[in-house]
């Protein structure tokens, strides 16, 4: 498809670089601490841990509940600075860019989308343009074109003009991605975008995900604790455990059956598949 | 997919600037006084010629001396308690907010009756003591806005009942705080309780204060549009936004300050008029939808609207007495905010 999502960017940022601009994202030593106040033992500390993430990449960021992963993709996003050591994407720090710019170059997908108002599924994607726009923004011929494509590339073309509210869960995940599209990012950031969906969803939510990582060079990183879609779609997993990095690799390096029982603590194996991915199964503890 | 463009801002916008003119053409004519369409229509040509002097009709005086400049001040006032209102909502994430629901209004008034007490102890120069009311009214809005939005907080997330329940004790307490000042302090220039209380437009501010109200109207609602796209997305919450773009921050404090530049100058010149703030962007957005590039300046004009109808009902229902226009508004007001709250509950 000869889409218009793959124009230039038209940032004016002039930031000068000072990673390597060759990878697209590299964490570097990065680590977070959460802590009420400066005086008092800290809640939650994420510790130093670095990877790289080319074009066309999907990272999983894997652990059980409270091991970081969402700390983790904050601190990509830019939405925080890290503590010590840096983010980069294309060279450039990400907690130092300007929102507008950064929305330009790094899309989020989050767990929920609330909204106060009802409103349409294009309204909504089109909020997707915002970054690209200057002051009180009309949309042009062309956000709207970008914000049709967003919509076919997650086959949420028909829904245009339902109301957010009224469709199902799948959808509605659709319909975030497709404003995550149109925002026209390098790197697209998804925090547990399987949550609420079933598995007939999630698995084409990932399908799609790898087509789009694939077609448009996009760099996706992803939280979550499925361990088989990690196994069968991740390019990369960065394994944390309370707030440590056990360990990065590609899945069939990463899943082995002493570390995911210790870090899960739950009983499994570990097979491989055919296609060389690594396939998890759970046993109830005894 | 049908995006907002300019020339349908400014066609819907022309629409209900022309409901304004015919709302005003008709509260001009009503009243005590009646006065015919022609001559009312030769009067304000004569007017806007700067040929006021040739006015000879005998009710020349109260069209363009009386009803005219309280018209105005019911536009501007509504107008900004409208914004004011939008801007609350998107900002509180809550549709139930108002200024005066939340207190703001009280708030703003307690400010206006203390610089009008300080303004009685202290002499000033008068060009400088028309600015220290309404000065005094922003800035009590202000310290109002974020005593509510602290109460509101918790776990560093707005929480709708906690906001609303806050909002309601503060101007509850703030009503207490203007009965206290208005009963130990007396002095010329303070008006009663029942103006500070529910509002009024029977009394026009000198003219260098309408000037002012004006001036601030444009300013303050102007500097609120330059935001509007940024309040589209933030009505998903801040963290959405900020991925998305918006400079949360910057857009939080410009609005805030503006919306409490709007309250403070609409209570320093009318007392604390309730509901518009609520009902008006409510019934403009069930007509144009939650889009604020529309919404705003909407709710500007249906803001002027509403309030221009409402004070023409205070004065002529129960002429030659007269109601207060919060009371008015009050009476509309009150059980609409009731549907909204049990349409959201249930």
């Amino acid at each position: 498809m000869s889409s218009p999502l793959r124009t230039p960017d038209p940032s004016n940022f002039s930031d000068q670089p000072r990673g390597n601009p060759d990878l697209r994202l590299s964490v570097e030593q990065a680590s977070f601490v959460y802590a009420p106040n400066p005086s008092q033992a800290p809640l939650f500390t994420l510790e130093a841990l670095s990877f790289q993430a080319k074009p066309g990449e999907i990272v999983s960021i894997l652990g059980p509940n409270a091991s970081g992963k969402s700390t983790l993709l904050k601190l990509i996003s830019g939405a925080i600075e890290p503590l010590s050591g840096r983010v980069f994407l294309n060279g450039l720090a990400t907690s130092a860019l300007p929102p507008k710019v950064r929305a330009q170059r790094i899309a989020m997908v989050q767990q929920e989308s609330r909204l106060l108002f009802p409103s349409r599924v294009w309204e909504f994607v089109l909020q997707g343009r915002h970054a690209h726009g200057r002051g009180v923004h009309f949309e042009s011929e062309d956000d709207v074109t970008i914000a049709k494509n967003a919509l076919s590339q997650v086959n949420a073309l028909h829904l245009m003009d339902r109301w957010m509210d009224k469709i199902s869960g799948g959808e509605k995940q659709r319909v975030i991605l497709a404003r995550a599209l149109a925002q026209q990012p390098v790197l697209l950031l998804l925090d547990e975008p399987t949550l609420h969906l079933d598995i007939g969803a999630q698995v084409d939510l990932l399908e799609s995900l790898r087509h789009l990582a694939a077609e448009n060079r996009y760099t996706v990183v992803v939280v979550t604790h499925e361990l088989n879609l990690t196994g069968e779609y991740a390019d990369q997993v960065v394994l944390l455990q309370r707030g440590k990095c056990l360990r990065v690799g590609p899945p069939a390096q990463v899943f082995q059956r002493d570390l995911l029982e210790h870090v899960f603590q739950a009983p499994l194996t570990v097979e491989m598949t055919s296609s060389g991915r690594p396939r998890v199964t759970l046993f109830e503890k005894t | 997919m049908r995006p907002l463009t300019l020339s349908r801002l400014l066609a819907r916008c022309g629409i209900l600037a022309l409901i304004l003119f015919v709302v005003v053409v008709i509260a001009l004519k009503l009243g005590a006084v009646q006065v015919s369409l022609y001559g009312l229509g030769r009067d304000l040509i004569r007017v806007l010629l700067h040929q006021s002097s040739s006015i000879s009709t005998d009710y020349g005086m109260i069209v363009v001396d009386i009803r005219l400049p309280r018209i105005l001040l019911a536009i501007l006032v509504g107008a900004s308690l409208s914004v004011a209102g939008t801007s609350f909502q998107a900002l509180l994430r809550n549709p139930l907010a108002d200024p005066y629901v939340l207190g703001i209004s009280s708030g703003a008034a307690v400010g206006a009756i203390l610089a009008l007490i300080l303004e009685n102890q202290l002499s000033f120069s008068p060009e400088f003591s028309g600015l220290i009311t309404p000065f005094g009214a922003f800035l009590g809005a202000a310290i109002t806005i974020t005593a509510v939005f602290l109460l509101g907080r918790r776990e560093g997330q707005i929480d709708s009942t906690t906001l609303l329940l806050g909002g309601v004790i503060t101007a509850s307490f703030l009503s207490a705080i203007i009965m206290f000042l208005l009963s130990t302090v007396s002095g010329g220039n303070l008006r009663g309780a029942p103006y500070w209380m529910m509002g009024s437009l029977s009394t026009l501010p000198p003219k260098s204060l309408l000037y002012l109200l004006g001036a601030g109207f444009l300013i303050a609602a102007g500097a609120i549009y330059t935001t509007a796209s940024d309040l589209n997305l933030l009505l998903s919450g801040e963290k959405e936004a900020m991925h998305l773009g918006v400079d949360v921050r910057r857009v939080q404090i410009v609005v805030y300050l503006a919306a409490s530049i709007l309250t403070g100058l609409a209570v320093s010149v009318s007392g604390a008029i309730g509901y518009v703030g609520l009902l008006v962007p409510h019934a403009m957005r069930m007509i144009f939808g939650s889009d604020h590039r529309m919404l705003l300046p909407a709710a500007a004009l249906g803001g002027a609207i509403a309030l221009v109808i409402a004070d023409t009902l205070a004065r002529t229902v129960v002429a030659p007495s007269e109601l207060q226009v919060g009371a008015v508004t009050a009476l509309v007001g009150a059980p609409f905010f009731i549907y909204l709250l049990r349409r959201r509950l249930t």
